[in-house]
């Protein structure tokens, strides 16, 4: 058993809906009790989609539990298809319904439904979201691609598109983006999927010469079966900033046999990034949380691109322990692998960084410590579906990368003058900020609160102040207080010094300086 | 205006189906239950599933760290590798040494621990044994097999009375208990109004403290505020108390009847009653005015979420003036809603559980002019060009009572005010009020 508040991901049959939901022509029957229809809003509400998912549950009360559930699930399943009339139906069980053992696979076979049904094995206790999307993909697409042999004469430049799902963070426009940009340099994409695949499209997958695996958390199984069974070959460079994007296109040229081109790049941050605005960005210590792909991705623009140093770096997905490991090594830091927020919250506090990049869950947590957070992965929110073009791939993802992680940082010239008129009477922390309301009260503090939980925190002896050197320490501008202060104490607790003197003050300030 | 007398009509024949419920399961009323209770912490016993629902339904992030948590059960669970009630102490224990402020912690049972059959009143009375009297431990089940959306709040209310009402409680018991969760706000307007009529010893359950005792003896009358509540009533009437009838305390003639009904039993005279009631009244009927041109006439189509659509309805019928297509409930306690169904105009059309699917059928056929649905359903009746209220917020928001009337009135006014700014087709001083 464990104590959860906040879960980074659902259930696996969430993860198959995910797959229903992105897929055209695809039923999902579900065996489940009323209240798991909860999971329609995800798609209704937080994706905002104009139509329900293509789902239907079969709600099985308690009374039935004494009858046959069995008989519930069948008429389910032929109702579903009569009205629907999707092209292949998926069948399977919630949490609850597993533990009834009723196999819906083997009640959808003796139902002679004029369609095909591809089964579903999700164990709800022992997997989550993101296996169950990969899983049910994997499963339909070993269902309609068969292992019918490949045509001769495939075409050396075209490709499919596998990984894209409903629900996933900014794939909509990911795919708009990088089918553009594949376009570009002379691809032919056949097929993207699961996004708006039929299942007709799936089993024209081995029509193309080779797969580009967008989101590896969906499609990497998918894709090393396709590679096993099929010797159809795969690109898992992920083009998410400049440079991950310009190698991502050599790849793919490469393996379309088509001749290498001196890099054209189209985008702005790599000018943003060095312009003289953006110098305050240097080695600015950023954390940093979420899926496999999106947390390792960041990490490299973040060191690479921006100029800042990470100081942490994670996933949620144990799945992808061993790549975020890998990636966190490099970088210096160890890998926070772990889907208790709790945790993740105690490796924030611990890493003092001045930017957080993660999910919704790390940007509630930043907000606490009063720390900047620019969300880079799902689990989604109502936020992450953006009215307008936002990609995260290609070049233009790049330049939406630039300005979501350095908008909520101090503006560059804006941190400058603060720094240079730090004595200036506007300037503290007791005026209030000019885009607020007149009687808008004052920001009393900007130094970072004791978080409200500390449990998981480890927690040392906070070495106490001297009256003076707390006096000196209000010379800081407060916009840095909160980081002075929290330095000194790690020093003193560090050296063993108490109390906090001024001189502590200004060794502490020599030792961090940079 | 009178106070309402129940007109005499044949009462429907409800449409009974079962087929796919697009309702909420009853875990989801802890979200208000936890706000409205602060004492109270809500530990479900559940899957990730149920983790899962609370966070999506709740919208869990803007509490970073919110009163309610999953114990999420999982493979060696039930593979028996681990004693469940083992690993439920150490979660517990984990969560007490957290959060050393929980004064009541509530054991919620979900559809998988229902179906295993895990113990959780056995496991609350083996807790209170080991936490005691510094955290108080009870029990219910909100699961989906056996509860829809507000029936999660009965049960907890019924634990509770069970709890509270048990013979540790000292002193006199309660006049006047009031039955469902009611906003703060509105449980202090109530208790205003109620100390005006010079009635004294009035307990609302649930109170904002758990831990306060409640005394209920066979002198003890209570009312419903919220009609889902079969098993609480139950519950208090195990123990003596006597429930008042009354139709619900929605808009002027819901309140109006609903404190009348306490007065006649507790003999406070009617004119005294009237002098009380008479600017709240006035104040709700103007404030409802700015909206029934919003709501005359306008076809309703009620899809079931929280066994409020009866009321609703009759206030929407008689106080706005609009017309009921359809008024679906996922459960009609024939006796609660006796009186709100007597007042529902003849042949209109009432159901009961529910066939999504056949419902959608049938409101679209119907084409109702405002459709009042859950939340999985609204933005996709949107996109077919209908005009949807969701549902949630009749559970969320605070309108009983006779200053929530027109609170009331606007949350089914607004889709429509909205619906005309948009497309331009209404005069738009009235649309922006």
């Amino acid at each position: 058993m464990k104590l959860s508040m906040w879960t980074y991901e659902g259930p696996p049959h969430v993860g198959a809906m995910r797959i229903a939901a992105s897929m055209q022509g695809v039923h999902y029957v579900l065996h489940a009790p009323q209240g798991d229809t909860y999971a329609d809003l995800l798609f209704t509400m937080i994706e905002r989609r104009q139509s329900r998912p293509p789902v239907t549950y079969t709600t099985f009360q308690a009374r039935d539990l004494a009858g046959s559930t069995a008989d519930i699930f069948k008429k389910a399943c032929r109702d579903a298809v009569a009205r629907f009339t999707p092209e292949a139906l998926l069948v399977g069980a919630s949490c609850t319904a597993e533990l009834l053992q009723d196999d819906p696979g083997g009640l959808a076979r003796t139902l002679d439904v004029p369609v095909p049904v591809v089964p579903l094995e999700l164990p709800s206790y022992q997997k989550k979201e993101n296996w169950g999307a990969a899983e049910t993909f994997y499963r339909l697409v070993r269902a309609f691609v068969g292992r019918n042999p490949r045509p001769d004469n495939i075409p050396a430049n075209s490709c499919n598109i596998l990984g894209p799902t409903s629900l996933g963070f900014r794939c909509r426009d990911d795919v708009t983006e990088i089918v553009k940009l594949l376009t570009e340099e002379g691809l032919d994409v056949r097929v993207v999927a699961p996004m708006g695949a039929t299942p007709a499209d799936l089993a024209r997958i081995p029509e193309a010469a080779f797969n580009i695996v967008l989101y590896p958390e969906i499609a990497d199984v998918t894709a090393r079966w396709l590679k096993t069974a099929h010797g159809m070959p795969f690109i898992s460079t992920i083009p998410i900033g400049v440079q991950a994007t310009q190698n991502f296109v050599d790849e793919v040229r490469a393996i379309a046999g088509l001749p290498t081109r001196e890099g054209r790049t189209r985008d702005r941050l790599t000018w943003y990034s060095r312009s003289i605005d953006s110098n305050y960005l240097t080695n600015k210590r950023v954390f940093i949380f979420g899926d496999a792909t999106h947390a390792i991705a960041a990490a490299r623009i973040a060191s690479e691109e921006l100029g800042f140093r990470v100081c942490g770096l994670g996933t949620y997905m144990r799945e992808f322990a061993r790549d975020v490991r890998d990636a966190a090594a490099k970088y210096g830091v160890e890998a926070v692998i772990s889907d208790d927020h709790l945790e993740v919250e105690a490796a924030i506090v611990a890493a003092r960084p001045e930017l957080v990049l993660g999910t919704q869950m790390e940007r509630h947590i930043a907000k606490r410590l009063r720390v900047p957070c620019a969300v880079i992965s799902a689990p989604t929110h109502v936020q992450d579906f953006p009215a307008r073009y936002s990609p995260q791939m290609g070049f233009e993802g790049a330049n939406v990368i630039f300005d979501s992680w350095v908008h909520p940082l101090m503006m560059g010239l804006e941190e400058h003058l603060l720094q240079m008129f730090r004595d200036d009477f506007e300037f503290n922390d007791s005026a209030s900020a000019s885009h607020l309301h007149p009687q808008a009260p004052a920001v009393k503090t900007v130094e970072a609160a004791p978080a409200p939980v500390v449990a998981a925190a480890p927690t040392g002896v906070i070495a106490t102040w001297t009256l003076e050197a707390e006096r000196e320490l209000q010379k800081v501008p407060f916009f840095v207080r909160g980081k002075a202060r929290r330095n000194t104490e790690l020093f003193a607790q560090g050296k063993g010094i108490h109390p906090i003197t001024v001189e502590t003050l200004y060794d502490a300030k020599a030792h961090f300086a940079r | 205006m009178s106070v309402a007398q129940p007109v005499a009509c044949n009462e429907p024949t409800p449409i009974r189906q079962r087929g796919q419920h697009e309702v909420f399961c009853g875990l989801t009323s802890i979200i208000w239950l936890h706000r409205k209770v602060q004492d109270a912490f809500f530990l479900v016993v559940g899957s990730r599933t149920c983790a899962h629902l609370l966070q999506s339904a709740a919208g869990v992030m803007i509490f970073s760290e919110p009163r309610f948590a999953t114990a999420i059960m999982e493979e060696r669970d039930l593979a028996g590798m681990a004693d469940m009630h083992d690993e439920l102490d150490n979660v517990v224990a984990r969560l007490l040494e957290r959060r050393p402020d929980i004064r009541m912690l509530v054991l919620v049972g979900s559809c998988p621990s229902e179906v295993i059959k895990l113990d959780l009143s056995r496991a609350a009375s083996r807790l209170n044994a080991v936490h005691a009297p510094r955290h108080r431990v009870i029990a219910y089940s909100g699961s989906g097999i056996e509860t829809t959306f507000t029936q999660g709040e009965d049960n907890f209310l019924a634990a509770l009375i069970a709890d509270k009402a048990s013979p540790r409680s000292a002193g006199e018991a309660a006049k006047l208990v009031v039955l469902g969760c009611l906003a703060d706000v509105v449980e202090d307007q109530f208790s205003r109004l109620f100390a005006e009529l010079g009635l004294s010893g009035v307990t609302f359950l649930p109170g904002r403290d758990a831990i306060k005792g409640l005394v209920v003896g066979p002198e003890t009358r209570f009312i419903l505020a919220q009609p889902y509540l079969g098993a609480a009533a139950a519950a208090l009437e195990a123990r003596g108390a006597r429930r008042i009838d009354s139709i619900f305390p929605l808009g002027a003639e819901g309140t109006s009847a609903w404190l009348r009904a306490i007065c006649m039993t507790f003999g406070v005279d009617m004119a005294r009653l009237d002098a009380v009631v008479a600017q709240p009244r006035r104040r709700a009927a103007e404030a409802m005015a700015h909206y029934r041109p919003w709501l005359e006439g306008r076809r309703v189509f009620f899809f079931p979420d929280s066994q409020m659509e009866p009321s609703l309805a009759r206030f929407l019928s008689r106080e706005m003036g609009s017309e009921l297509l359809e008024v679906g409930s996922p459960y009609l306690h024939r006796e609660h809603v006796a009186g709100e169904l007597a007042l529902l105009p003849p042949g209109v059309t009432l159901s009961e559980g529910q066939d999504v699917d056949e419902q959608i059928d049938r409101c679209r056929t119907a084409n109702p002019d405002l459709i009042v649905c859950g939340l999985g359903l609204a933005n996709p009746f949107e996109a077919e060009g209908r005009v949807s209220k969701w549902s949630i917020e009749f559970s969320f928001t605070p309108i009983q009572g006779f200053e929530q009337a027109g609170d009331l009135a606007e949350l089914f006014a607004r889709p429509l005010m909205r619906n005309a700014i948009l497309t331009g087709g209404a005069d738009r001083r009235e649309a922006v009020r």
